[in-house]
């Protein structure tokens, strides 16, 4: 359906419109105002005002139309998960925000706030409310009680599941929105088009990943565009706006950082270009103000903005342009010569305020200083050296040559096209655009998962490029066989931001000066390069198709396999383990994993976890880690502090899961390394040549710590196939070294049926285990022992010369 | 801003001071008596932000949020009400095509509704 509906409504801002002009035409019912803008059009110059009328409302229509139609195949692109496994929410951190919000659901918003989950994090417990991006759940549980309101039942579940798609259309709209501010129509509509199918976009929102990047998008593009609109008009109203949908941004994703500061940076980089106008001095006061006391609303992000580095470029440039913008009064007000005479004053007396001021608030410590996750965006070696857990996260490596092109394909070669474009024939908001292109390429090259905020911006300077070819290409074909399409991209044609509402004029001269610079080119090269473009059109959906169905479609809850044949396995086992804790657990059992699962535990199985994806409390996690990777005595010492029930751990060596947990150990051997060095040391784990390696040639501390026996208890025994040894890891192509493991505080409770997840159960202390040891350590007793064994088995063996015996063998014993 | 004239004035020079008062001269001459109201209310706006920030440095800021609120409410004010001077001052007529001042003014007051509704959520 979605590749039907991809590539089809690609075509429509160029050259198929004719087929969806028709077809609006037939819905529309204005036959004969199809044919009077035609003829119109055609007549050119002559019934000016009466042919652009009508053409305004075809393509208000048409707009409509493509619109709406990215809507629709960006919300059905991203619902393979859905058909092929079932509503259901995906990986981790959708587990919870799921979970939240099916609390704010059923308990109210008050209580959501305030809510104190004593299940995560044991002992300590967290504080959801103050440790939440809210805006998320708050949206879903919106939704939800709206729908509820109107007497459509449905799930809270439903709504989570398909929240990111429908808010993936609102985010082409707003895509759309911002390119027609910053270019024209035309390419607003490409724009919205690329936005809807592009992976790099779908990869975090497709139907069931319910996150906060889903609708922080929209909320990101949205601002955008109103504060492009603001800095275009100069009116508070659209910066209020602007303000408010800055506020949802904050209240959505901690990426709104991005915001506060790429807007800071696009204002001093105007002042810098001499380009301050009033215009900006309103949008930007009003809008750091106003946005500064409303991001503090919420509850998480507090007086960070006032408190940290983050944040403080953007106070910079507020004190910055109030002093430009009243030394630019004064300017206005006196000569050259007065004015002198108070600018250096000025400047000079403001500069050194704000940085005493500055120097001073951070040496006070009323400042804090840039954290990690931010020092990692600059300098990309440093979680790897400091901060260990941030590194462990797969989506914060740098990203990969081939993941810009997987993820963005052919708009990834287009779009410095698009940016060349903008840079050409600047203006105030192409400085924008630009600025975030290249900040966001940056980032995106730092982490993968940054890679969001690069897609974009590369959509609509892509589609600023193609609109640009297609409108030079396309231009004369129009003129003769679509008037309505030649019109509409006519109008986008309008560069001055202040001249929105004067259409003729500007149509007028377009068409004149697309006259004069398509009279060298041929009919022949023209049909092939619009033939080139919608060549590669077409092969970006395909390609955005195939992507989507078979990268970014797997909830990565439950598995899926495929056999020779081409059929397909359902590998259920997460879901299988989560629901025997569920069901065979005591209520307030606490099951230690690592981090990764603990999401999915408390919502799954709704037990209590020692760690979660929060992942706000390294020493617990680091806790966590060492119980792995000490041996099991040490570990047994630990987990009884922690008062652990279970453990879970998964497992891949069965199916070749690569995601598990042996795959993952050398992180909590680091990250429990930072925190215990003298335990732990993570060279003790590879081989002196140092490999890490499971079989026979791993290292000894390895081969004998908890995860390594948990993964592969009575592994040994299992024989998969007859081409290989028993005990075959399939994951890392290796026969296990220590096949024969024995548990002394452990006992194996549950194990899925591919083996992915198993479960153990901490034994209690054992009272007769320990008068067991006793007794053969004490130094009476091996004298006692031996004798009344001895004599008494003696005794009974040897019944026929028993005196005889006896009395030789002592002497014999004592002479030994 | 004439409080801000009127304060950089104080640490200048002998030069200087003839400077502000060609200055003050031109603004009470050249001004519209609007702006000169506007130009008041500007004043009196920061003078409260300016007496809140002393009081903070004096007393101390304990209830932060309280302080912030208070502050930000003033130079919100003065933000806007800046805004809305700019707006209706007839010198950038060509600037604001679109905004008349009766436009501007009910965008101030819009502005200003929603800047104190979050300070009286935030004051606690």
């Amino acid at each position: 359906m979605a590749e039907h509906s991809a590539p089809d409504h690609k075509h429509k801002p160029g050259a198929a419109a004719s087929s969806s002009a028709s077809s609006s035409n037939s819905a529309g019912g204005g036959s004969q105002a199809l044919a009077n803008s035609r003829g119109a059009a055609a007549g050119g110059g002559g019934g000016l005002s009466g042919g652009l009328s009508q053409p305004a409302g075809w393509q208000s229509l048409l707009s409509f139309t493509i619109l709406f139609l990215a809507w629709l195949a960006g919300f059905s692109s991203r619902l393979f998960a859905v058909i092929r496994f079932e509503s259901i929410i995906h990986e981790f951190d959708p587990w919870f925000n799921y979970r939240s919000t099916h609390h704010l659901a059923s308990h109210g918003f008050y209580e959501f706030l305030n809510w104190f989950d004593e299940r995560a994090w044991y002992p300590l417990g967290r504080i959801v409310g103050g440790t939440v991006y809210p805006g998320l759940m708050v949206t879903a549980g919106l939704i939800h009680w709206i729908l509820n309101m109107l007497n459509i039942t449905v799930h809270i579940r439903d709504v989570c599941v398909f929240l990111a798609p429908v808010f993936s259309g609102l985010t082409s709209i707003s895509t759309f929105l911002l390119t027609r501010e910053l270019w024209n129509q035309g390419a607003g509509l490409l724009a919205a088009c690329f936005i809807a199918i592009v992976p790099g976009y779908i990869s975090r929102s497709v139907a069931g990943s319910f996150d906060n990047e889903g609708i922080a998008i929209f909320a990101l593009q949205f601002t955008y565009y109103l504060w492009v609109k603001s800095v275009k008009t100069g009116s508070v109203f659209w910066t209020i706006c602007c303000c408010l949908s800055y506020f949802y941004m904050v209240s959505a994703w901690g990426g709104y950082v991005f915001i506060i500061n790429l807007i800071p940076l696009h204002v001093f980089v105007l002042l810098l270009m001499q380009r301050y106008s009033r215009r900006v001095y309103i949008a930007y006061s009003t809008f750091y103000i106003v946005g500064l006391i409303l991001s503090m609303q919420i509850p998480f992000v507090g007086f960070q903005p006032i408190r940290t580095s983050e944040h403080m470029a953007a106070a910079g440039v507020f004190a910055l342009l109030q002093a430009y913008a009243f030394l630019q009064y004064m300017r206005d007000r006196l000569t050259k010569q007065e004015f002198q005479t108070l600018f250096f004053l000025g400047v000079s007396l403001a500069a050194g305020v704000v940085f005493l001021s500055v120097i001073y608030l951070t040496y006070t410590g009323y400042i804090a200083p840039w954290s990690g996750r931010f020092y990692s965006l600059w300098d990309t070696g440093y979680a790897k050296i400091h901060i260990p857990i941030i590194a462990s996260v797969s989506e914060h490596q740098p990203t990969t040559w081939v993941s810009f092109f997987f993820d963005l394909h052919i708009l990834v070669c287009t779009f410095p096209a698009g940016l060349w474009f903008c840079i050409k024939n600047i203006n105030d908001e192409r400085v924008f655009v630009a600025l975030y292109a290249i900040s966001a390429v940056y980032f995106a090259g730092v982490m993968v998962r940054l890679m969001l905020t690069l897609t974009p911006v590369v959509c609509m300077l892509s589609a600023i490029a193609f609109s640009n070819v297609f409108e030079h290409y396309l231009g004369d074909d129009m003129k003769r066989e679509n008037p309505p399409v030649e019109d509409s991209s006519d109008e986008d044609d309008k560069r001055n931001p202040g001249n929105l509402y004067d259409k003729a004029g500007k149509v007028r001269k377009h068409i004149s000066e697309q006259e004069k610079t398509e009279e060298g080119l041929g009919p022949n090269i023209k049909s092939i390069v619009t033939m080139l473009m919608l060549m590669l059109l077409m092969m970006f959906a395909v390609h955005c198709t195939w992507v989507t169905s078979n990268a970014y479609s797997s909830p990565s809850v439950v598995l899926a396999s495929y056999n020779h044949d081409g059929t397909r396995n359902i590998l259920d086992d997460f879901r299988e383990a989560y629901y025997w804790l569920r069901q065979n657990t005591d209520e307030h059992a606490r099951v230690m994993s690592w981090w990764d699962y603990g999401y999915q535990i408390a919502g799954m199985a709704n037990r209590t976890t020692l760690v979660d994806n929060n992942t706000w409390n390294n020493s617990h996690i680091a806790l966590v880690g060492k119980a792995m990777s000490s041996n099991e005595t040490a570990a047994y010492e630990i987990m009884r502090s922690l008062d652990v029930d279970y453990v879970l751990i998964i497992f891949g060596g069965v199916i070749g899961y690569s995601g598990d947990d042996i795959n993952k150990f050398l992180w909590m051997v680091r990250i429990a390394e930072g925190e215990h060095p003298k335990d732990i040391r993570e060279s003790d784990y590879f081989t002196p040549q140092g490999e890490f390696r499971v079989d026979k040639a791993g290292s000894p501390t390895l081969l004998n710590c908890l995860m390594y026996k948990m993964s592969y208890y009575r592994f040994g025994e299992m024989q998969l196939d007859f081409r290989t040894p028993p005990g075959f890891d399939r994951t890392r192509n290796a026969e296990i070294g220590n096949k024969d493991i024995k548990f002394k505080h452990l006992e194996e409770a549950f194990t899925s049926e591919h083996w992915l997840v198993r479960i153990y159960k901490v034994k209690h202390l054992d009272n007769r285990e320990t008068l067991d040891h006793k007794p053969r350590l004490t130094n009476i007793l091996p004298k006692q022992k031996y004798l009344s064994k001895k004599t008494a088995k003696r005794k009974r063996g040897y019944i026929k010369n028993k005196l005889n015996l006896k009395k030789g063998k002592r002497p014999n014993r004592k002479t030994v | 801003m004439s409080g801000a004239a009127s304060g950089s004035a104080g640490s200048g020079a002998g030069s200087v001071g003839s400077v502000v008062r060609r200055f003050l001269a031109e603004y009470s001459s050249g001004t519209p008596s609007r702006l000169k109201v506007l130009d008041a209310y500007l004043l009196y706006v920061m003078l409260t932000g300016a007496l809140q920030f002393g009081y903070c440095l004096g007393v101390g800021t304990f209830p932060f949020n309280s302080f912030l609120s208070g502050f930000i409410s003033a130079v919100g004010s003065f933000i806007l009400g800046v805004c809305l001077r700019i707006q209706i001052n007839p010198q950038n007529k060509g600037e604001f095509q679109g905004i008349s001042p009766e436009r501007a003014f009910a965008d101030f007051l819009f502005a200003s509704t929603i800047l104190h509704l979050v300070v009286i959520n935030f004051v606690g």
